[in-house]
Formats: structure tokens, sequence, C-alpha cells
């Protein structure tokens, strides 16, 4: 169970965490514009990495709060946690 | 009489303490500190079970955790009964009670045993091969299976004890006590660190602790004085908390580990009243230090597996720390030097060895000297051929090994005995270790896998890291422990060590026998009586991959997860189909390391904190008056109040009759409340929405779909505008957590721009619904302040009034297609207003009704309940509600996906009414529709979702799902069913009042 490092309310259990898949998707301003395929792509494609992924997780049993953070998938370790409107890191 | 094996003291018996104990039906006698297995030992008792397969007779085998054989059933004259306890492991108190498990009708005369003799007829997959099939002969075989099966009795009654669950934080957490641990200990609290030090057995020091021997020692001490001073300092330590009977059950990662700690199960029955019993500790450390020792190996050779085999390492444990010989006439069976340590603890307590059996050919060790010198006959570079005695051990054979070592060369010797410990080397204990994520690397030398890498902070050491010999120990832990806790020095730099292990061993996998390896049976996993002749065969037909073999054979499958024979099944594996060990990987160890008991794993969840449910603020009023209650999401609805001896059907009956002839009145607390409020709000709801919502008036309610990105329907409700800048917004009772989370989720992620804040207030206020042609009578009654004409007051608007004093907010809103009102008001005063309501109604036989009656009412009039009606496959245009999917609005959550190509199909599955040809069929929810039963297969068009007897209609109406169905009103269908085939019409989904007149009568 990892702890968790909310960017509003310091480390967490886990627990009081929900995840929210993969984060920087962002919902087409005019939807209407887009063909199937393109609203497709919107709609149902995600990434499944082994190694390092951006995730979205919300602070459900605490201040509620969405944010970002990046995880190796491949041993759980969390490099990265920051805020929505914040540009993500590196790596 | 039995034989009385104890020798002199036991480093932890205490012989002023005599307890009495039962085992299989006999009194027997041991001492306090005893486990039930030094107690049975001392008594001279072997046999202790029957093995699971073949029912051969089993003894106890090890001092521990990992025993595969010694597992009993526990009983006490209360309701306690627990199976799969390891006699190893429990410590014996007055009244102890236990039986043998595996055998039937007793550990002496089995019927099972038969199997041994069946033997070839059941080999590695017999079950999986025998019982598939045919299906039918399971029936027969599961009698038998289940009679003679070792699992132990299941207790009938429910947990009389109490469990608990306790968050522990700590900076540094040690798992095992032995002298690694306690050195890890003593610098980690010394330098500040939290530290907390668990110890799955009562006494700390590991087998140090009773190690004396000049061969061993720290300072000019022997070691385990020097162990002793350092235990009694430690437990001065202010930083450190120590925890024995407590063993750790899992590790995760970031350092989250479980651990039972066992507080009552050592004592006397009576002294353990009003305690809690277990306690599952949940363990977040900053750091974790394993020190969890090894477990010594067994040796691979014919029959194997009698009673009075032991490790070689248990032998020497039960004479040292219980003061128990296990046998008069002891041989010890050895591929390395721990043997003699065995030998020279026997030695010293004058228990007769009668020889020892080395494989190893020659060893120049300080230990092997010493045996010699007390004049012990050493059989060097011979091997153990066979055994013989059926409830215990009582002759061996052994011949001399060839310089291969694969297989026996000149002629039989025959030896007696009547206990043999075997010493097959040392298997670091990593399960803990791979459980958090480590990875295992392989060491040739002695043919261990140690810990390599991992990716929680987490420090191996001593026995458990493959540090297997004192000298080990202490150059090593000390140096490692410096730099995983980034200190500068420690009071262990300069111990003077005496450390006499050669570290010489002959490691034979598979010893050979002068039979062939199909006549023989040589345990592998004793637990489960795997054989190596098993793993073989399972490779023969084409097994590959370690996890196969492991499930095929069951080898590591038993409680123990094979502690003791996994290597060994790895090696012949390794051997026999010529793969590098260190390729071949290991099987996955799960947690927990130890079984735990399923009370210990709910702690206090249970009874009616099993799945804590919510009431509603007038929940007291509905039990009061006899309601049968409803589980919907965690609240407790009231379904239906019978009256009499009314059945269900009978109470809905009378229920939604009243509703809609006089009267009627319903919690509706439960619906889900959004209270919206900020400058956006209108913005807002125009974007979650398909309608339009702008132009809702300042008091006006309105009904509203929400649908997932996808176009699918999640949620409906009606919102009311309270204030230009505020709305509260109803949400279905299972769906309000989700809706206020995906609304969320929206505000802060892709519209922060917009003014809108919210707040769930469903717990705030309680709802009250009251329904049918005299409810306005009975509203004018219960505030009269309120005027109440349709003209004030219409259909889907809201009103703020006054009940007494208090404030409360009046919509007129109807899920029955009744005229109706709902009073929110402020939750504590929900029960008293009810109360008002019902007071009000008296004269017009106001009748409280429940969910079931709510769903009838309902649909009656055709309206949808999501998630009853729907599922996640349907759109708006699905359900026939077109008309409140906007084309004006631009865009809305989901609106993009309803014209996908896939949503525009005309043969998608759409929401119809259906009314049975027979108006007195009340067809079941869930049923298939079909049109045509003569072609096969019958294709189905879909399934009934909503069906009921209407009292209104004096008919049987249903909803359905129809694929096409829209355009086929007026059509017949059939729904089939086990018995008979159903005709149906399809029909409009609104059976009642098509007109809305009911509305406002
Ligand atoms: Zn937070």
């Amino acid at each position: 169970m990892f702890i968790i490092n909310c960017p509003f309310c310091g480390e967490r259990d886990q627990s009081e965490f929900k995840a929210g898949g993969e984060a920087h998707i962002i919902r087409p301003k005019q939807p209407t514009e887009l063909s199937d395929d393109e609203w497709a792509e919107y709609l149902f494609m995600r990434k499944n990495i082994k190694g390092v992924q951006f995730e979205r997780w919300n602070h459900i049993h605490g201040c509620r709060k969405w944010f970002n953070l990046v995880r190796d998938t491949s041993n759980d370790e969390i490099k990265a946690v920051y805020k929505m409107d914040e540009k993500p890191p590196t790596y | 009489m039995n034989k009385n094996l104890r020798v002199k003291r036991g480093k932890i018996i205490d012989e002023t303490y005599r307890i009495s104990f039962q085992f299989n039906g006999k009194t027997y006698y041991g001492f306090q500190g005893d486990t039930l297995a030094s107690a049975l030992l001392a008594n001279d008792v072997h046999l202790v079970a029957r093995s699971f397969k073949y029912h051969r007779p089993r003894g106890i085998m090890t001092a521990g955790s990992e025993e595969p054989n010694a597992i009993v059933q526990l009983h006490d004259n209360s309701d306690r009964t627990e199976p799969n306890v390891r006699a190893t492991e429990i410590e014996i108190y007055e009244g102890l009670v236990a039986s043998s498990q595996n055998c039937w009708p007793t550990v002496n005369f089995d019927v099972g045993g038969i199997n041994n003799f069946l033997s070839p007829l059941l080999p590695a997959g017999f079950y999986y091969k025998t019982f598939m099939w045919p299906a039918s002969f399971w029936e027969k075989y599961e009698y038998f299976i289940r009679k003679s099966a070792g699992l132990g009795k299941s207790p009938t009654k429910p947990d009389p004890d109490v469990y608990e669950h306790r968050y522990i934080h700590c900076d540094v957490l040690i798992i095992g006590s032995g002298i690694s641990g306690i050195i890890a200990a003593k610098i980690s609290a010394k330098n500040g660190f939290k530290t907390l030090l668990v110890e799955e057995k009562p006494n700390l020091g590991g087998s140090t602790i009773y190690q004396n021997s000049d061969h061993f020692k720290i300072n000019n001490q022997n070691s385990g004085s020097w162990l002793e001073k350092e235990i009694n300092e430690i437990k001065k330590l202010k930083n450190l908390e120590i925890k024995t009977r407590t063993s750790v059950a899992a590790y995760h990662g970031y350092n989250f580990l479980l651990a039972r700690e066992n507080l009552t199960d050592h004592l006397p029955i009576e002294q353990r009243k009003d305690k809690t019993r277990h306690r599952l500790l949940k363990i977040r450390a900053k750091k974790v230090i394993s020190a969890t020792g090894s477990i010594e190996r067994p040796m691979i050779f014919d029959n194997n597996d009698r009673p009075g085999i032991l490790l070689s390492s248990s032998i020497k444990r039960y004479a040292d720390l219980f003061g128990v010989a296990c046998g008069e006439k002891n041989i010890l069976f050895t591929n390395n030097d721990s043997a003699y340590e065995t030998a020279i603890s026997l030695i010293q307590k004058g228990i007769n060895i009668e020889a020892i059996i080395d494989i190893r050919e020659e060893v120049d060790s300080k230990l092997v000297y010493e045996v010699e010198k007390n004049n012990i006959k050493i059989f060097k570079g011979f091997t153990v051929t066979d055994t013989s005695g059926y409830k215990r051990i009582n002759r061996i054979s052994i011949m001399q090994l060839s310089k291969d070592g694969q297989k026996v060369i000149g002629s039989k010797i025959n030896l007696f005995c009547d206990c043999l410990g075997i010493s097959g080397g040392w298997t670091p204990a990593v399960h803990l270790f791979t459980q958090s994520g480590g990875k295992l690397k392989f060491r040739d030398e002695d043919q261990t896998f140690i810990p390599d890498n991992c990716p929680s902070d987490q420090l191996n050491i001593g026995a458990c890291n493959g540090d297997l010999t004192l000298d080990e120990i202490l150059s090593n832990v000390p140096q490692v422990l410096k730099n995983f806790l980034n200190i500068k020095n420690t009071e262990y730099a300069n111990l003077d060590i005496i450390s006499s292990t050669n570290k010489s061993k002959r490691n034979i996998w598979l010893l050979p026998s002068d039979k062939i390896l199909g006549k023989t049976k040589s345990f592998v996993d004793f637990q489960n009586d795997a054989t190596a002749k098993d793993i073989k065969l399972a490779l023969r037909e084409g097994f590959r991959s370690i996890e196969h073999v492991k499930r095929y054979t069951t080898t590591g499958m038993g409680t123990d997860q094979g502690k003791l024979g996994n290597m060994h099944a790895l090696g012949i594996i390794s051997e026999t189909a010529d793969a590098k060990m260190g390729e071949l990987g290991t099987t996955t160890f799960r947690p927990p390391y130890t079984p735990l008991t399923f009370g210990t794993i709910v702690g206090r969840n249970v009874r009616e904190f099993f799945d804590v449910f919510r009431k509603t603020p007038i929940h007291e009023w509905h039990t009061d008056n006899k309601a049968e209650f409803e589980n919907v999401g965690q609240w407790k609805r009231a379904w239906y109040y019978p009256k009499n001896d009314e059945d269900m059907h009978q109470a809905v009956q009378r229920e939604s009759k009243a509703a809609r002839e006089s009267a009627g009145i319903l919690d509706a607390s439960t619906l889900g409340k959004i209270d919206i409020q900020g400058t956006d709000a209108s913005e807002f709801l125009n974007r979650v929405y398909t309608n339009a919502w702008s132009k809702l008036a300042v008091g006006k309610c309105r009904y509203g779909l929400m649908l997932n990105e996808d176009g699918m329907v999640y949620d409906d409700g009606v919102t009311t505008r309270l204030d230009e800048n505020h709305y509260i917004m109803t949400t279905t009772t299972g769906g309000a957590a989700n809706v206020m989370g995906k609304l969320e989720d929206y505000l802060q992620t892709e519209w922060p721009e917009l003014d809108v804040y919210l707040t769930s207030v469903t717990d705030h206020f309680a709802t009250i619904s009251v329904c049918g042609p005299n409810s306005k009578k009975i509203i004018s009654q219960v505030i009269p302040d309120l005027d109440c004409s349709d003209k004030n007051f219409p259909h889907m608007s809201f009103k703020n009034a006054k009940i007494g004093k208090i404030n409360c907010r009046v919509m007129r809103i109807s899920f029955t297609g009744e005229h109706s009102y709902e009073i929110n008001i402020q939750a504590n005063y929900g029960k008293s207003v009810w109360e008002k309501c019902m007071e009000a109604g008296n004269d017009y036989n106001i009748t409280p009704y429940g969910t079931e009656t709510m769903h009838l009412l309902r649909a009656e009039k055709g309206f949808i309940i999501v998630g009853q009606d729907t599922d996640a496959t349907m759109t708006p245009i699905d359900l026939q509600m077109d008309w409140i999917v906007s084309k004006k609005k631009y865009d809305f959550i989901g609106k993009r996906s309803l014209y996908r190509s896939d949503t525009i199909r005309e043969d998608r599955k759409q929401l119809v009414g259906l009314l049975t040809e027979d108006p007195n069929e009340v067809l079941e929810e869930g049923a298939q529709i079909v049109a045509d039963i003569s072609k096969s297969p019958i294709e189905m068009l879909g399934h009934i979702t909503s069906s009921y007897y209407s009292p209104n209609l004096k008919k049987s109406i249903a909803l359905g799902v129809v694929r096409g169905g829209k355009n086929m009103i007026g059509q017949k269908l059939m729904i089939p069913m086990e018995n008979k085939n159903i005709n149906v019409t399809v029909a409009d989904p609104v059976f009642l009042d098509k007109e809305n007149k009911r509305l406002n009568a």
C-alpha cells in the first residue's frame, strides 16, 4: 500500500485516495467538430505503461482535491506529485 | 506408563509449574514453557498425525512455524475449536485439549492408511486426472475424500473471542530476535530511532540464546550468555518496543506490514476472559530490518517421513531449550556441520547418540573432531538409503556413496535407532523479502537463494541474508547497519569471536538408493505428500515451469507453503530438466507467512460493525411501525410496511392503491443532495445535464438527466433553483457519492475557470414525500401558512416555508405521477415532521409506503430507475427520452457520443412497455425476451427490467429493453420460461395517466 504525498495535505495512506487513470488527457473544447475516430481517441484510448506513468489521483477521503503523480509501475515508486495546474516534471 | 524423556533443566522450562493437558483423549503432563510438541516429545509421543494423501503415520518434525506434520485441532469446552494449529507453536496451558486431524477413526488405526498401499494408484496429478471425469462421479468421491482429508474441522458457532486491529508507526521495524535482530535493535534504539522489535516465539534470542559451547564464543563468553546480557540491556532502552508471540504475516510495498500479536493463546482458559485474543498490527515503518533467520533443510531419501525423524536443529532446540530428548537411541544424518552442533548439545545433556552419518567424505572441522573425541561412530561418505518402523522409526539402512554422489556402493549396513536427526543445510528465510517485491540471487557455494535487491527501504541481516555462521554475522551485521542507519560507530566493532563451524557442505538434492526411484517414497513436501518421484513424473509429463510443477504435484501448497522442501523440489527439477537453479526461479511466496484466523483479519468488523449501515432521521419510526427494510447502497430503506399477516405483495398492493386513491407518505431522505453555489452555477448545470438550465426561473424545479462522456445515462434527479446563484441538486440514492465525485472532477480538472462550489448535504436534510389526491389538504394542515393553490404553488416549483419556527423547503415534485409535495427539513426534525404528517393525514387514510411501492407507482408512469431499467449501455435515446436532450446546446457531458456510429444504430436495445396476454401473469425481472422460438439458437432480443402487478390498472405491467423495440409497439413477443412461454405485447412505457392529469388533481 502506497504512501502518497498529497500536495495539499502531506503524506497519507493510499486507502484515503482514489486513482483516476491517465493524466493530461484534456477534454476537447469543441467535441462537435471531431470525427468519430478523434472523439474515440479521447474517450477510450489510454496507455498502460510498464515504467514511468503519469496518473490522476483524488484525495477522496481527505481534502477531495485532484492532483497528478508520476509513478513507476514496475516497482510502484512515486517519483513526483504535483497540482493540476502545475507543469508535469520530465522523466 | 509413558517414558519420561525430560533431561537436565531446559532453558525456558519452569519445572515447578506442572501443567496437564489432553491429546487424543489421553492426559499428559508438561511444564510451563513447553510447547505442545515439546511436552508430547517429553512423554515419548511422536506419532501425532496422518499424512494428507497416503495417511502415513507422521511425527513432530520441527520446532517452529515451518512444521509440516504436527498440525492439530484445539478444543475447549465452550464454542471454541480451532483447526490447523501447529503443535510446535502452541504453548501448553492448563486445560488444553488437542487432537490429531487427518485420521479416521484414530491416529493409531487409520482407514485411509490403505492409501499408502494403493499409492502406485495415487501418482502426481491423481486428483486432477481422476475426479475430473465423469463429473457425476464427484458426488460419490466427495464423501470419502472429505471424510479422510486432513483439513480439520471448522467451528460451527460464532467466534466468541475478541480481536482488534492497531496501527503502529515506527522509524525502524526489526523482524526476528536472533542474535542479528538483537544487535540491530540495540544499535537502532540507541541511535535515537523509534524501534519496534517483533518475535514470533515467546522468548527472545533465536537459536543463539541456547548455544552453550566453547566452540562459539564472543568476548570470551559463550555466545548464549553474551546474547542474554545484550537482551537484558535492550529491555531497558526507551526507544524500543518489543513484541513477542508476534509473527509478521505480510510485507507489502512502502514498508506496510501486517503482524499478528498473539495475546491470550498461551493462557489458561479462565484467564482469557474479557481479553483481546489476537491483535492485527498494521505497521508502517520508515525502515525495515529483516532478521528472520533460516530454516534447516531436510534430506530426501526413501521413507524419510517416519515418526521419530526430525530436523537435527530441532532436536538440539528441544534438548537445550525444553530439556527434552527426542529419543534414547539417536542417529544424526547430515551433509554439513550443523548436526555436530546438535551432537555436542546432546553429549552435554547426556543423551545417547548411536552414530552420525555424514555424506561428506573428509571434513576438517573442530566440531567433528570434538564429536569424534567422544567416541561417537561417524560414517563419512555414507548415506541413508531406507528406514523402517511403521509408527516410529526403529532402524535405518546406510550405504556408501560413490565419489560422484550419483549412486550407492558396497554393502548395506543396518543401524537401530528411535530417532533420526536430519540436516540438509540451511535455507535463508526470504519469504517476507520476496513478498515485499525483493528479487533473489542464487549462491552456488551452498545452493541457496539470498536477497539481491528490493524497491523498499529495507535491510536483510544475518542468516536470512545468507550469513549462516557466527563469525559472518558478527563481522557483517554491525557494518551493514552502520550504512543502513547512517551512523558512525557501533559498539560491535572489535569483538573477539570464536566460531568453529566449517562451512563445507555436500549438496545432493535427491540421495541415491539401491532401489529404483519408482519403488521409493522420498518425500519432498511432507504436508502434501509430494515425493521426488511425483516431481520427476510431472517433468516427464511435460511440465517445465516451477509454478506448474507446484500446482500439478501440490508441492509447496500446504498450510506450511512448503517451507521445508521447496528448495529440494527446485533442485530435483533443475537436475532432471538440466536447467540452472538461478534461472529456474522460485515459486512465489504469498502472504500470510503463517496462517491467520479469520477473526484476526476482520478484527472488530463483525456483527453490527461488519458493514456499518446508514439510517435516515426517520428510521426509528419505521422500525416502530414494523417496516421491512431493504439495503440500498449503505442505506437501510423502508421496503414495505406489512399489516397483520400481509406478505410483501399484499402490503404493496394496499400501499400503492392508497397512494393513488387518497394519500401516501414516503421517506425519501436517502436521495443524494448536492448544494451548488456560485456565479457560474447555471452554466455548470448546462454542461452536466442534457437539457437546458439557463432559463429556469428562481423557485422552479427541473428534472435532469446526466450522462457519462460515452453518452450512457449515469444518474437523474430533480434540481431546484433556490436563488439566482444557488441550486440544490438531488441524485439517486445509490449514485450520490459518485455524482458528487464526478462533478468535483470536472470542476477541478476541466473547468477550473467556473465559479462553482459543491457541498454534499445529503445527511443534513430529512426528505418527506406526501402524494395522492389528498396530499394538498395534508400539507396545508402541516404548514398552515403555505398557500398551496395551484396558482401560487404549481407543479415543479418550490417554496420556503416554516413548520413552527423551523425553516423548511417544500418542492412540488412527483415521482409517482400523483399530486405531491416534498418537505426538506433539518434532519433532526425529520421524525417529528413525519409524525405531524401522519397525524394530519389520519382522516385521509395516509399510508406510509416503502421502496417497493415507490417502484411500482413510478413503473405505472413509465419513469425509469437508473441502475434498474438502465445499465451502462443505455443512452437517453434508447430510453425514449429524446425530449430531454437539448438540440440547441453546443456541448454537455456525453453529447458528442450520442451520434457516434454505434449509438445511432436503429437496432440498439430500447426501453419499452410490455403487457402480458393474461393480465394476471406477472413476468420475472431479468427474463429474456424473444420473437421466434422455432429456430435454434433462439435469438435473444432483450430482457425484462421492471415488472409488477398494478392494483390501479388491475393488470400486470412490465418495462424491458428490446432490440429495435421503439418501432415494435403493438407487436407480439414471447418470454420463454422454464415451464411455459408467456405471450406479451410491446406497448408504450407509460401505462397510467398519459396526459398527466393526476399531477394537478
Ligand atoms: Zn489532500
